[in-house]
């Protein structure tokens, strides 16, 4: 995409003339501005946008930004994006999605568009319920929630949004508090100079469902010293004085108080996004205390559009065919007089 | 057994039907394919059938693993395989058991004498050796030993291992089958040294077995006499032989070249569709694209993305697929974007016959959606105009912005017949209802007044942004709308876009007789069999009866019920237990639908048809 081109944009420019729906006090709506405030700085032209949603309350995204896009079926979101962008390289093509409709319903789909890494940003607003149809249990509540579908406790384990990419071979893979719109918005713009099929989990509230599923990591008093937000090439460090840290002992992540037993900063596991070995990364997605937010994961590979292309100009450099008469006419033909 | 006749006349016949059959890994397919090339090539009208077991490699010599390959040919119009076969080349016991009863009694069989041993006869479950116990006294049987001879004309050929050598043996038999229909075997011996590029050796076996097997058949005194086909009488021009799985994906080549749009196919395999998503996969050199999907929903919304990008989009599929392709079919009815879906029909309902043709999906492709879902569709009725109707298919998708579901079948989808090839210079210019910039007062759900038709407005181009979506649309802005008159309009005026379809496609024609006593109707793949039945009934000299034919089914075409009103009786034939005479009983009153169903995964046989219809037209 040519950035010299580009207007100056404001978010301003990307809301459309629909009025939000969403509760009053979700966290979606700190998501939709964020999105507002990234895209002007993303360097792109308005009309090479496109946001694909499928369904639930994340998926009314789409009617609130005034680019191209589609609120489609439930669970599909990501396979009509891959379509999108199979058709139109130079298309900017986000995909916005809930727990339900990437991880239940459409969990196929979300597998197979990670394994491919086709160029897309995938948005996933996670609160652990189904909000839409109005507080049943999804695949990321947790075991003994109670929900309207579950009024005695949920008995399924859930899935970790992360753990479950990762294992799917995602290459990128970002976490974020529903409630930290500034980081919120320098992911945005990450996740689209990134090329790749890059995953962002929103931790969403949703606070008529679910209100405070989060809060024990996100909430304003405590998120410093229940987060790590890690920054490649950063030492992993976090806590309300910067006191605390993460080390590796043996297999396993341990978090270290700086300055007791000799600790210091040196100690410090450095974060590295960008190794392909996913160990690393799939042990700070697991990890509880601290939850880790940031780009977790952001490992540079080819893209499924740059192999398909690369084929189809080798295909083409040794074809004997530019038009379809030419294969029409080859081969076995014969003349009726 | 028949004696066979001693003089050297040549009979001339105007069609004969043969029949390969062998284990599934004798060859059998190339050997027909072969027989039919050479032939559409001598100038015979010809129609090939193959018919393969499920099983990939099943047991050899076992009764479910025989595989088979039909050839009609003749000098006539051939409409279908044909039914029963005037010869029968059977390289095993389990091909002549499970196929002895297609044999015209008093007609020819061949066998490889060396593959009727004990254990093959087991398999085959014969008590005793049918060669030697009388049960084939009705046929005329020439006996072989085919692997022997074919050892036999391969002692000199250095480096040729055992397997190679017995594996050729079907070569013998295609030698012996040109011989005896008077065909050269110049086609073959190019096709081997083009196949085998590299293997100079294999060249010279296949070339040996082949004219050994020509010889053997020239020289043997039991070979009846031999048969000579004359050219048919054919359009003139270029041909080339198709299968219709090649000629659908052909047909959608042609349309994005026309359109100058690119083609997308998202697709996920199923039999017998896959055919369709083999071929275009080799044409990246035309920049087609394709996905092979994670699922059939994933087949279809992938397409439904690319359609939204600007892509000529189609999916391909059979029934279970376009099962799973409901929803999302709904969705691109909903959101008025071009695309079109494929189902090759087979046996149903659930897994039903994968390897069976039937015409069971027709109810399912007009109203197998949630909510009122009106689309266009469409069915091919022989391998050569899966072409055309493919075609037909993207225009129709591209000039009036709904999805075409176009409707094949296992039978015409994996026969072949010639193809009178059609340059794209000839074929109807395609318009498309792209827009391509930003004109005063433009909403997404402005309509051409005439076909009502919404406008295609692609992301990437400037002023144009809008969405889309499942959700009730605004009838002119496209916003989402839960009001209720609005509601009632959209719905009334999607099913009036496809109504109007009728204004853009071609009126309905008769065969054969204009008015009389019976109207055979019938749509799709069936018509070979419907149309070669009424032929022959015609040169019998039954002028009263009628035929027409449906390939637009939904709209159908306007004049439909003015050729219905000119026959005293209406028969309804279909490979289902009655579907598209219900779309007829609810659109014209006053009928009485007679009907003709079948559903054994089989086609109609002429016989069957030819009785039925005179007993209604008498």
């Amino acid at each position: 995409m040519e950035t010299t081109a580009v207007k100056e944009y404001t978010y301003k420019d990307f809301a459309s003339d629909q009025e939000v729906r969403w509760c009053p006090g979700c966290d979606d709506y700190v998501i939709l501005r964020s999105m507002q405030k990234a895209l002007p700085e993303m360097g792109l032209k308005k009309e090479d946008v496109v946001f694909i949603s499928g369904i639930g309350c994340s998926s009314r995204f789409p009617y609130y930004m005034d680019t191209y896009g589609m609120h489609s079926i439930h669970g599909r979101a990501t396979a009509i994006a891959s379509g999108v962008k199979l058709a139109n390289h130079n298309l900017s093509v986000w995909v916005i999605t809930g727990d339900g409709d990437s991880m239940a319903i459409g969990g196929n789909h979300f597998i197979h568009v990670l394994r491919r890494n086709l160029d897309l940003n995938i948005v996933l607003f996670n609160n652990e319920i189904y909000g839409l149809t109005k507080g049943q249990f999804s695949p990321t509540s947790l075991v003994g929630q109670k929900t309207k579908s579950s009024p005695y406790g949920n008995t399924q384990p859930p899935f970790s949004a992360g753990e479950l990419a990762i294992g799917a071979r995602a290459r990128f893979f970002a976490r974020i508090g529903g409630n930290t719109p500034k980081e919120m918005t320098d992911i945005f713009i990450a996740s689209e100079k990134y090329k790749g099929t890059s995953l962002i989990e929103v931790l969403q509230n949703c606070p008529i469902f679910n209100d405070g599923c989060f809060s024990k990591y996100t909430d304003k008093e405590v998120r410093e010293d229940r987060q790590l937000y890690v920054e490649h090439g950063k030492p992993m460090i976090f806590g309300k004085t910067k006191d605390k840290g993460l080390v590796l002992n043996g297999l396993k992540l341990e978090v270290v108080t700086l300055g007791e037993n000799g600790i210091t900063q040196e100690d410090l596991l450095v974060h590295n996004a960008k190794i392909e070995d996913p160990t690393l990364h799939q042990m700070l997605v697991r990890l509880e205390y601290p939850m880790v937010t940031g780009i977790i994961r952001s490992f540079e590979d080819v893209t499924f559009e740059e192999r398909e292309d690369a084929l189809t100009a080798q295909v083409k450099a040794n074809s004997r065919f530019t038009k379809t008469d030419d294969l029409f006419f080859s081969g076995d033909i014969y003349e009726v007089k | 057994m028949i004696p066979v006749k001693t003089e050297e006349t040549q009979e001339i016949l105007q069609a004969v039907i043969i029949r390969f059959v062998g284990d599934s890994g004798d060859g059998m397919q190339l050997t027909g394919t072969q027989f039919s090339d050479t032939s559409a090539m001598f100038g015979n009208d010809v129609a090939t059938f193959p018919n393969y077991p499920a099983e990939i490699r099943a047991p050899q010599g076992s009764l479910y693993g025989v595989s088979g390959y039909q050839v009609h040919i003749g000098s006539v119009e051939i409409s279908t395989p044909g039914d029963e076969v005037d010869l029968l080349v059977a390289m095993n016991p389990a091909g002549l058991k499970t196929n002895l009863q297609a044999v015209k009694p008093g007609h020819t069989i061949i066998v490889d004498t060396d593959a009727f041993t004990k254990k093959n006869l087991d398999k085959a479950s014969y008590t005793t050796n049918p060669l030697e116990d009388g049960s084939l006294t009705n046929y005329r049987v020439i006996e072989v030993t085919m692997t022997s001879l074919t050892k036999e004309a391969l002692k000199d050929v250095q480096g040729l291992d055992n397997k190679t050598i017995t594996r050729s043996k079907n070569m013998f038999a295609l030698g012996m089958v040109y011989w005896m229909y008077h065909r050269s075997t110049d086609h073959t011996i190019d096709f081997f040294k083009k196949k085998f590029k590299s293997n100079p050796e294999i060249i010279e076996a296949n070339t040996k077995v082949l004219n050994a097997g020509y010889y053997f058949a020239e020289t043997l005194e039991l070979i009846p006499n031999a048969y000579t086909i004359t050219p048919a009488k054919m359009a003139k021009g270029t041909y080339r032989i198709i299968m219709g799985n090649t000629a659908t994906a052909w047909g959608f080549l042609a349309a994005a070249e026309k359109s100058g749009l690119e083609l997308f196919l998202g697709s996920y395999p199923i039999t017998p569709a896959s055919d369709i998503l083999h071929e275009l996969v080799k044409h990246k050199h035309f920049g087609v694209k394709t996905l092979q999907a994670e699922d059939e929903i994933a087949g279809i919304t992938s397409a439904i993305g690319a359609s939204f990008a600007g892509d000529l989009a189609i999916t391909t599929t059979s029934g279970p697929g376009l099962a799973l392709k409901g929803e999302a079919l709904g969705l691109a009815m909903m959101i008025e974007l071009p695309l079109v879906v494929v189902d090759v029909q087979r046996g149903g309902p659930s897994t039903g016959l994968p390897t069976k043709t039937e015409q069971s999906d027709l109810l399912q492709a007009m109203y197998g959606r949630n909510g009122e879902s009106p689309i266009i569709v469409l069915a091919a009725s022989t391998p050569a105009n899966c072409f055309n109707f493919a075609y037909e298919a993207a225009k129709l998708t591209l000039e009036h912005m709904t999805p075409v579901l176009l409707l094949t079948d296992g039978y015409i989808a994996n026969g072949s017949t010639p193809w009178k090839i059609q340059s794209v210079d000839d074929l109807p210019e395609i318009k498309n209802n792209r827009i391509k910039e930003r004109k005063d007062n433009w909403h997404p759900y402005d309509r051409d007044e005439d076909s009502l038709a919404r406008y295609w407005a692609v992301p990437g181009t400037p002023g144009l942004e809008h969405r889309v979506g499942g959700l009730e649309k605004d009838r002119v802005t496209g916003n989402v709308s839960y009001d209720p008159e609005n509601h009632e309009y959209m719905v009334k005026i999607r099913a009036e876009k496809i109504k109007r379809v009728q204004n853009y496609i071609p009126d309905q024609t008769t065969e054969f007789a204009d008015s009389g006593d019976l109207l055979v109707i019938g749509w799709g793949g069936t018509y070979g069999s419907l149309h070669s039945a009424v032929k022959h009934l015609h040169e019998e000299g039954h002028a009263n009866i009628g035929f027409t034919h449906f390939n637009y089914i939904n709209p159908l075409p306007k004049n439909t019920e003015s050729i219905l009103k000119k026959f005293k009786k209406i028969v309804v034939c279909e490979l289902n237990s009655g579907q598209f005479v219900k779309i007829l009983k609810t659109n014209f009153y006053g009928y009485n639908f007679l009907q003709y169903n079948k559903i054994q995964g089989l086609p109609f046989a002429n016989n069957e048809l030819m009785e039925h219809f005179k007993q209604l037209a008498t």
